[in-house]
Order: C-alpha cells, then sequence, then structure tokens
C-alpha cells in the first residue's frame, strides 16, 4: 500500500552494520602512522608548500625585501636616530681640520649608518694621533675624544725633518729645525726606532747642554754625541749612558770638552781614545821634540 | 593432519606477533549475539612483585579496552547460515568496539558454539632411550598417539595433553625432567565440522581481520566460569546459549569432554511465538521480562497483554497468563537439560568424583533454572558468571558473555596443545645413513 504523505518515505532496513567501505575508512583513521599524517602531516605539508609556492615567485620576493628595507629605512631615519654634529675633544687645530677631513661621513646621518669602529681606525691612523675613542652622544652627538701625541725629538730623517714623539712615532713633519728649538735633535738613519734611548742620552749629557747640537745613530746600532766646535763623542752599543758619564766625569776633572780634541772614542770602554785636530798634533809633537817626516 | 597442525601453528605465530603488538580482538560469534572485545596486554611489567599480586589466572596481564555487542544475524546452532549477513554482524561489532578502544585491531581470537564438536581421548606411549624425559620426549609421545578415524570434512579443534605417565606414576602435569623407562600421554582432541570454520575464516578474512586462534565456546565457557577448584576437582560447565547449549567437562584443570547439544534459548522463544501465536520479537521480550520455569499460584493472576498491531480487535487484546507463558516454556527447557543430561551420561560424568555442574549463558538467567537444573542434572547445581577480568563493562559481565571472557582467557594463556610442540624428526639421521650405504653398495 502506497503511503498517503509523500514525505513519509519507507524506513532504510534496520540494519546497524557499516558499509565495507566505511568499514574499511574507519580502520584507516584508526591507524596510528595514518591519523599522525593526516591530522599532522598534511596541515604542516600543506602550510610549507603554500608559503613556498607563495614566496617562489621572484616579484614577489622582491616586493618583500623592498618593502622590508623601506621599513627599516623609515625607522632608521627617524630623528631621534640621526646623528647632526660632530665634537672633537683634545685636538689642536691643524689635527682637528684634519680628522673633519678624513672622516668618511656627511651630517647628519643614521646612527645605524655609522662604523664607529672603522671611524676610529680612520682617525687612529693619523700620525698625530695617540688614541681616539668615537662615540654617538645623546642629542644627535658624534663625539671624538683624541689623544694627540706629543712631539719629543726633531729627527732628520731620509724625508727631511721630522717630529717624533717619546716612543719614536712620527707626529708630523718640520719645515725648519728652527721652528721647534725646545725639541733635542737626532740624526742617523735608524734613530727613530731608538728615540727613548737617545733622549735618556740627552738627559744625561744636561752639563753639556748648551754645547750639544744633538746625538746621531751611527749604523742603527751605537750613537754619536755632536758637540758644536765639531766635537763628537763615540759611544759604545753597550751601555752607551754608562759611558758618557764617564766622559762626562773626565770633563769635570780635566775640562777635556774644552781642550783642541776632534773625538773622544769611547766604543771600547776598557781603551778610551782621543783623538787630536792637527794643530795641536803637530803642537803635542814639537813638545816632545819628536820629528815627524811630512809627507804631504 | 599435519595441514592443520601448520594452520593452528600459524594461528599460535599469529598470536604471537599480536601479543607482540600489544593488541588483540576476541570474537565470540553466538547465535544469539555477536560480541567483540578488544584486549591491551600490559606485559609482564605492569605489576610489581612487592604489591603482592601476581599474575592469578592471567586476567591481570591484559585489559578489556573496547567491548561491543550487536545482534547476530545470519547464525543458527552456532553456526554461520548467511555469510554476508554474519561478515556485516561481524563487522558492526568489530568497529564498535575499536572505536570504543580507540585502536585499530589485525588479529582476532574468535571462538564459535557449533559444527558438532567431537570428543575423542587418544593415548600414547613411548621408550625413554635417555632415562629422562626432555621436550623432545614429550613431543614424540604428542604424536605417537594413535589418531582415530575422526571423519572426512573434520577438523581438530584442540589436542590437549591431560595427563602424562612416567612408568606407573600417573597424573603429572609436566614429565620433563622425570626419570623412567617410558612416558605416555593422555590426550583430548576436539573435532568440529569443516565447514563451519572455513565459513568463519571466510568471514574474517572478509573484514581485514586475521584469525590468530580459534577456540571452542564451551571449552571458552568452561574455562572463564568454573573456579579454580572446579576446575581442578571435576565440574561440568553447561552453556545455555541461543542457538546451541555447549557442554564441558574439567578435571585438573584440563577439559577432558566437550559436546553440544543444538537447542538453546531460541527455541524456547520459538515455542512461545508458536503457542502464544505473537511474533518472534515479542515472544523475545515476553521470555525476558515474565519467563520462568517454576510456576506458582500467583503466576494464574498475572496478565500479559499481547498487544499486536494487526487491526483485528479480539486477536490485538489477548492476554495470557504467566502460567501460561511457564507451560510453553518449561518443556523446552526440561527437554533441553535432559538432552544435557544424556550426553554428561555418554561421556561418564556420572563417574567423576565431583559432580559440580554450572551453568552459564545466556539462557541460564531464566528464573528458577536452577531448581529445575538440579532435578534433573543432580544436585551440585549452581548458576556461574563469568571470571571478571579487568577493564571489562558492567555490561558484558553476564553469564551471556562466558563464552567471550573465557577466550579473552585463552587468547592470554593459551594450555599447550599438541601444535606447541614440534615435530620430533626422529630417524632422519638413520634413514639417511641406511640410504648412504646403500648406494654405496649399488654402485661398487
Amino acid at each position: 500500500m502506497r503511503p498517503l504523505n509523500p514525505f513519509n518515505k519507507p524506513q532504510p532496513s534496520n540494519d546497524p552494520a557499516p558499509s565495507r567501505w566505511s568499514y574499511r575508512m574507519e580502520r584507516l583513521w584508526l591507524t596510528p602512522s595514518f591519523r599522525r599524517i593526516v591530522r599532522v602531516g598534511m596541515p604542516s605539508f600543506l602550510v610549507v608548500a603554500s608559503l613556498g609556492l607563495y614566496f617562489s615567485n621572484a616579484d614577489r620576493q622582491q616586493a618583500i625585501a623592498d618593502k622590508y628595507t623601506e621599513i627599516r629605512r623609515s625607522i632608521e631615519e627617524r630623528p631621534e636616530f640621526m646623528v647632526k654634529l660632530m665634537a672633537i675633544d683634545g685636538a689642536s687645530t691643524g689635527l682637528n681640520s684634519a680628522i673633519r677631513e678624513v672622516m668618511p661621513v656627511d651630517l647628519p646621518i643614521s646612527s645605524f649608518d655609522l662604523d664607529l669602529e672603522a671611524m676610529r681606525k680612520q682617525v687612529e691612523s693619523l700620525d698625530a694621533v695617540k688614541r681616539v675613542d668615537v662615540r654617538v652622544r645623546k642629542g644627535g652627538l658624534l663625539q671624538i675624544n683624541v689623544e694627540e701625541r706629543v712631539p719629543a725629538v726633531v729627527w732628520r730623517g731620509p724625508d727631511g725633518l721630522e717630529l717624533l714623539d717619546g716612543d719614536g712615532h712620527r707626529v708630523s713633519a718640520l719645515q725648519t729645525r728652527s721652528a721647534r728649538p725646545d725639541l733635542p735633535f737626532i740624526a742617523g738613519e735608524g734613530a727613530n726606532a731608538a728615540v727613548p734611548e737617545a733622549l735618556a742620552l740627552i738627559e744625561r749629557a744636561a752639563p753639556i747642554r748648551d754645547r750639544m747640537i744633538g746625538v746621531v745613530r751611527i749604523s742603527e746600532r751605537r750613537w754619536d754625541v755632536v758637540l758644536d766646535r765639531a766635537q763628537r763623542i763615540m759611544l759604545p752599543p753597550r751601555d752607551a749612558a754608562r759611558a758618557l758619564d764617564r766622559v762626562l766625569a773626565l770633563n769635570d776633572a780635566q775640562d777635556l770638552l774644552a781642550r783642541d780634541v776632534t773625538h773622544i772614542d769611547i766604543r771600547n770602554p776598557d781603551r778610551p781614545t782621543l783623538r787630536m785636530s792637527s794643530d795641536a798634533l803637530a803642537f803635542m809633537r814639537e813638545m816632545q821634540g819628536i820629528q815627524v817626516k811630512n809627507n804631504q | 593432519m599435519t595441514d592443520l597442525y601448520q594452520s593452528q601453528r600459524a594461528m599460535r605465530n599469529k598470536r604471537q606477533a599480536a601479543m607482540q603488538r600489544g593488541v588483540i580482538a576476541v570474537l565470540d560469534v553466538g547465535s544469539s549475539k555477536i560480541a567483540c572485545l578488544v584486549l591491551r596486554f600490559d606485559g609482564p611489567d605492569s605489576f610489581r612483585d612487592s604489591d603482592g599480586i601476581g599474575s592469578m589466572a592471567g586476567q591481570s596481564s591484559f585489559r578489556v579496552i573496547g567491548a561491543a555487542t550487536t545482534r547476530s544475524r545470519g547464525v543458527r546452532f552456532g553456526e554461520i547460515d548467511a555469510m554476508h549477513e554474519t561478515e556485516r554482524a561481524i563487522r558492526t561489532a568489530v568497529q564498535a568496539a575499536q572505536k570504543m578502544a580507540g585502536v585499530r585491531v589485525d588479529h582476532v581470537i574468535a571462538c564459535f558454539a557449533g559444527a558438532k564438536p567431537r570428543s575423542y581421548g587418544l593415548a600414547g606411549s613411548v621408550d625413554l632411550h635417555d632415562g629422562a624425559v626432555t621436550d623432545n620426549c614429550v613431543a614424540r609421545v604428542l604424536s605417537s598417539c594413535d589418531v582415530p578415524d575422526y571423519g572426512e570434512n573434520r577438523e581438530i579443534l584442540h589436542a590437549q595433553p591431560v595427563n602424562f605417565a612416567v612408568d606407573h606414576r600417573s597424573g603429572l602435569a609436566d614429565p620433563r625432567g622425570q626419570a623412567g623407562n617410558s612416558l605416555s600421554v593422555d590426550m583430548h582432541m576436539l573435532s568440529v565440522d569443516r565447514a563451519p570454520i572455513e565459513n568463519l575464516l571466510y568471514c574474517i578474512k572478509r573484514c581485514d581481520l586475521e584469525l590468530a586462534g580459534i577456540a571452542s565456546s564451551s571449552y571458552a565457557a568452561g574455562i572463564s566460569s568454573l573456579v579454580e577448584d572446579e576446575q581442578e576437582l571435576g565440574a561440568a560447565c553447561i552453556d545455555l546459549g541461543g542457538g546451541s547449549t555447549g557442554i564441558s567437562i574439567f578435571i585438573k584443570k584440563h577439559m577432558i569432554y566437550a559436546d553440544t547439544v543444538r537447542m538453546g534459548g531460541d527455541h524456547v522463544t520459538s515455542d512461545i511465538s508458536q503457542g502464544l501465536q505473537v511474533p518472534m520479537p515479542t515472544a523475545e521480550r515476553i521470555k525476558t521480562f515474565y519467563g520462568g520455569v517454576q510456576a506458582t499460584g500467583m503466576d494464574d493472576r498475572d496478565m500479559i497483554d499481547l498487544s499486536s498491531d494487526t487491526g483485528d480487535w479480539e486477536h490485538d487484546r489477548r492476554t495470557v497468563s504467566r502460567a501460561e507463558v511457564i507451560g510453553v516454556m518449561r518443556p523446552r527447557m526440561e527437554e533441553i537439560l535432559e538432552e544435557v543430561r544424556v550426553r554428561l551420561d555418554a561421556a561418564g560424568f556420572e563417574h567423576l568424583p565431583s559432580q559440580r555442574i554450572v551453568l552459564t549463558g545466556g539462557a541460564s538467567q531464566l528464573p528458577g533454572l536452577d531448581g529445575l537444573a538440579s532435578r534433573i542434572l543432580g544436585q551440585q547445581v549452581r548458576l556461574g558468571r563469568p571470571l571478571r577480568v579487568q577493564g571489562l563493562p558492567q555490561s558484558v559481565t553476564g553469564p551471556g558473555f562466558a563464552s567471550a571472557v573465557g577466550t579473552c582467557l585463552f587468547a592470554a594463556h593459551p594450555q599447550d596443545e599438541w601444535w606447541d610442540f614440534d615435530i620430533p624428526v626422529e630417524g632422519y639421521p638413520a634413514r639417511s645413513l641406511k640410504r648412504a650405504v646403500k648406494w654405496f653398495k649399488d654402485n661398487w
């Protein structure tokens, strides 16, 4: 008999059994490895794959990189990060201008773009600078604290007159000796490598300061003290100071340097030698009654 | 027989694999319901020795994590009658149990009631060469049993060594290491029809499952509902199922006899249906709500409505008294129990020292059955329920699940069967040596 109500469908057979396929699917779903793949593996794969697909386009990569740099730029160029002034402390006027010249930056500049270490190296490469520290201070100020080298001696080297500091480091060139008459004078090749030694000698030679012209490095090995009237004190390579002390003692006792002696040779400390001028030699021989055949 | 030996061995290996994986399903294919339990084996570490709980009867080493029951379809007398119907019912039960357990099961141990089981007592005896019993000797004595002609199209379901005797000392459970001159064994062999087993195998295979063991449901009901001393001293377990009634006799913790009566609760229902002219579902309902076997005066006044929907006023408004229902049910129950009595007598149950009889199975819930049974079977009758196992839901603890729970115990702690021992390779070296000598003689 056909039911009158069309919506009253005949009841499906009262069979609770799952179909073969739904049973298999259920069993598959209960398999732990399959479950892991579906619940963890597949979503993560999808995310990775879609991201990879999205970023594989070169234009998009470029756009994202551009956007990134733009945002970075805009943050870096905020006024809070800009450096507007440079202050140099502890430098003389000439050095000040030299530093400003070598400084590789054009202010104002963002503090992110400053390479303080490179700037420090740059400034330190100037001869007159002994030590420098560079930092960015509050208020957009680039603070450079400089410690200058103090010239201690004048050296006549292969390139002309130069000022050296106490360690022998070049400070600057010098036009004439008379520009710095207050500094002692050294000469000779390799003298700049032994400036502390020279300074020690010059200090020892204080009693004859008014007569001393300078010290000369001989063969990068030993020193000569040059006095006026073309007198020279030739010092040994070792224990030069003590040898000089001996000469000075001799001078105190016998007024040696006032005599007509050209060289005082103490290179061999056991046998100090004097070289007299030719007139004095002749006079002495005459006194002693020695006839010397003069070859000339 | 070797075929079966191999296939039973293969099932043992599958069971081992399932134990390794830790999950196995138990399937009770009955005539009225199909039950599926999913077991998880915890391994031996779940109990510490200091707890004082050992593995008692195997129930501590596994846990039931999924249980499902469905109405059985296509099964009659405990045998598969309509394959696809049964397959669908198995699928329903397995899927629901899997869902409850949350794991997928691949291996299943099945039990079924039908297939006309027949018991045989086998005896074998061998001489001991080196004076002591070794594993090899046990295997030899098992294979020395002369197997009776159990018939074409029959398979061996169980073949359990029941008793060992060394010389004249009998009653040994484990003879290994004993000294003596001869070893003899008594073996209990249960054969069933081949066709129902093959049908069951086919159905289980269609459900993408692998059969890891198979048990007779009367055996399973016996190991779950007989308590330990009953199994030890001797008892019979009567599993009153829907389509068939299983009988198993235990002594010394071994089953020595099993049989089925091809009658059960479904026949009672059909009697009510025929006698009162009501449909089967109504008859089932009347049986479960008002059924009984012992009528009292009160039952004459207890009227039951037989409401139906045929349109015939007289037919739809019949009533029947409870005494009439009992009058329909009682002869059938008596018939079943008398048939059981006949089988027990045939097995020689009256010669056992203990005459304990345990009724279990779904039909044993009939009120007053124990009184009726004690009148027919003997005085020592009790109603049995299956052993409690860990994790078993309340709904499947009733006597109807005795064989399902028994199969769980069977899965966890199977008894030694004949195929657990390797076939001895006796005589092989001697024969090959003889053959070599013969070859030399023939050629030189």
